[in-house]
């Protein structure tokens, strides 16, 4: 299903089979150049196939941005112990709802870029780990590994390659934590899903301590078209270093929220006006999240900006997840500052003190802040406690929790202070609930 | 303990789902399959599920309260879950909370007396490009309003 009305300035690479009648089944997969690729693959063989994802400058879509073809080649090929792809299908950065639409739409696309991983690695096992609401997604997924043993896609002998493979869906049970690729593992293997140090990596050491692949989902939907198309046909998409298109979710205060696939590099305020439909209301534009809620937000002044990983970084903020989400001018900083911290409060496994601590008493007192019961001290503390929690943490919940907190303090400095001592709200007269 | 012929079925799936000697990575999904037959986790189910995956109840109570879908509460049949988080929360989801809050006359995770309905604010459920948006038990609904709510709840109500 699609949710939202594509847009004229889509370039559809990923996505390319959204919208065609029954686009889940193989039939439909293969009539648009389905499972050529991982014929290529085996053709190629691992290593031309490691080099083309890196002239491909594909990097991780679940938030990181570290380039694919890196992360498959820092698994040791040749070791004696059994190896892993594990897809992260734990989609659940606040304004992210972009890997549920690939797997609903053309859930074939991610098993055979799991398939041309596995070839790769020499990984006969493969698991998606799909959050435990997306109850759906793993009826379609189940469906559509169920057509492909049938039709020999999946199994033993896969097209007479000789290569065996197998793909098996496992549900999360509600938690944010698991997206993060170690506590992933731990709760693939029934454990409460807490982070562990690293390294070692899940390359070397990952799921069952084994060597394991773990690229979130729009990662592995790509790797077909890449080799079919090749890797510089896919780099040239998008902007040096950053190669390809990505699926960006713009939600928030504007016309035409959606999913839209968009070359890397393409600029915010483009998509914001032209392919979102601009601010709703005709109000004007305040703050922009780039890229999930993790990601330090943007002052309406500062997005004139190329979306790709290194433009975000330099702007001190982020790409993340592709979540872009859109303020207007009558959002309450404070309060959507407030919203986020109690996510990240909610959500920390509290494993690592400075985390568990952390959030709780930044929620505290954005809490009382938002309420008019602040102090002149209060804001300046704010941004020091979260500066103190960066770094000192197993994960980066930790810092993802801290980093849009100082963006909001250092931005909207003024607002916060308008806030304080015992000054109801500017923007609304009731309070957020902590 | 015993489920029916469809859990059962599946729990056989999943157990060999894992290598040998990994059969703990079942745990999670069996709860929550469990769970939707059952209504909650019991303590028997976290006897059972220790049982078959070679694990002492301990370490499946320690699962079971990590993860924010399990529960040890019995739901409503219609257990709806609002998201209230950035991206709902600037299309209206806290008014949409509030409402379902009025509407139903219960709070975060309570149950109406008749066990029909029950209601939890949920962190972000990956609408976000099509929120506000909530959840009916594993059912997505996207744009909602507050009379859309209203629709939604008067029909299951009738469904009842």
């Amino acid at each position: 299903m699609l949710y939202n009305e594509p847009s004229p300035l889509e370039v559809k690479v990923l996505t390319r089979r959204f919208g065609l009648p029954n686009s889940q089944s193989l039939d439909t997969y293969l009539a648009s150049d389905g499972y050529k690729a991982f014929r290529k693959a085996v053709e190629m063989g691992p290593e031309k196939v490691l080099e083309e994802l890196k002239v491909s400058n594909l990097r991780g879509r679940g938030g990181a941005g570290f380039p694919t073809g890196m992360k498959w080649g820092f698994v040791p090929r040749n070791s004696p112990k059994p190896k892993y792809v594990v897809v992260n299908a734990d989609e659940g950065e606040p304004g992210t709802c972009k890997d549920r639409l690939l797997m609903e739409n053309d859930p074939h696309q991610l098993l055979e870029g799991m398939l041309i991983a596995g070839f790769v690695v020499d990984a006969h096992v493969g698991y998606i780990y799909v959050r435990g609401e997306y109850r759906y997604v793993i009826e379609i997924l189940d469906r559509a590994i169920a057509e492909a043993y049938e039709r020999g896609y999946l199994g033993k002998n896969i097209l007479g390659t000789g290569f065996d493979f197998d793909v098996y869906t496992h549900t999360g049970a509600g938690s944010y934590e698991c997206g993060e690729e170690s506590a992933l593992l731990e709760s693939l293997e029934g454990k409460r899903g807490v982070p562990r140090i690293r390294p070692p990596f899940p390359a070397v050491a990952g799921l069952y301590q084994c060597p394991t692949v773990l690229n979130n989902v729009e990662s592995f939907s790509a790797v077909p078209a890449i080799i079919r198309d090749g890797g510089a046909a896919f780099a040239a998409l998008g902007t040096p270093k950053n190669g390809g298109t990505r699926l960006f979710c713009i939600s928030g205060h504007v016309n035409k929220p959606g999913v839209y696939e968009l070359p890397m590099g393409f600029n915010l305020l483009r998509m914001i006006n032209e392919v979102a439909g601009g601010v709703r209301g005709g109000k004007k534009l305040k703050a922009v999240i780039p890229g999930g809620s993790s990601c330090p937000v943007l002052k309406a002044e500062e997005c004139d900006i190329s979306m790709d990983f290194d433009s975000l970084a330099k702007a001190k903020s982020m790409l993340g997840s592709g979540g872009v989400i859109v303020m207007d001018e009558d959002t309450c900083m404070v309060k959507a500052a407030l919203r986020i911290m109690r996510f990240y409060q909610h959500e920390s496994c509290g494993w690592c003190i400075p985390c568990r601590e952390g959030t709780l008493w930044l929620r505290k007192l954005l809490a009382r802040v938002h309420e008019g019961g602040g102090t002149q001290s209060d804001v300046p503390l704010i941004g020091e406690l979260a500066k103190n929690m960066l770094g000192r943490t197993f994960c980066p919940l930790g810092d993802a929790a801290a980093m849009p907190t100082i963006a909001f303090v250092e931005k909207f400095r003024e607002e916060f202070e308008a806030h304080l001592n015992g000054a109801p709200c500017p923007f609304e007269s009731k309070p957020v609930s902590a | 303990m015993t489920f029916s012929p469809e859990l059962e079925a599946k729990f056989e799936k999943l157990l060999k789902s894992y290598p040998p000697g990994r059969q703990r990575s079942a745990v999670v999904p069996m709860l929550l399959y469990a769970q939707d037959e059952l209504g909650s986790v019991t303590g028997e189910l976290v006897e059972e599920v220790a049982r078959r995956t070679g694990i002492t109840p301990l370490e499946v109570n320690e699962v079971v309260s990590y993860y924010s879908m399990l529960s040890r509460q019995p739901r409503g049949k219609y257990h709806i879950q609002i998201c209230t988080n950035i991206s709902c929360l600037l299309t209206g989801g806290e008014e949409l909370w509030e409402h379902a809050c009025r509407k139903l006359g219960i709070g975060n995770k309570e149950v109406t007396p008749d066990g029909q309905f029950s209601l939890e604010e949920v962190e972000c459920i990956g609408a976000c490009s099509w929120a506000p948006a909530l959840q009916v038990n594993y059912e997505f609904h996207h744009h909602m309003t507050p009379e859309k709510l209203d629709r939604l709840i008067d029909n299951l109500r009738k469904a009842v």
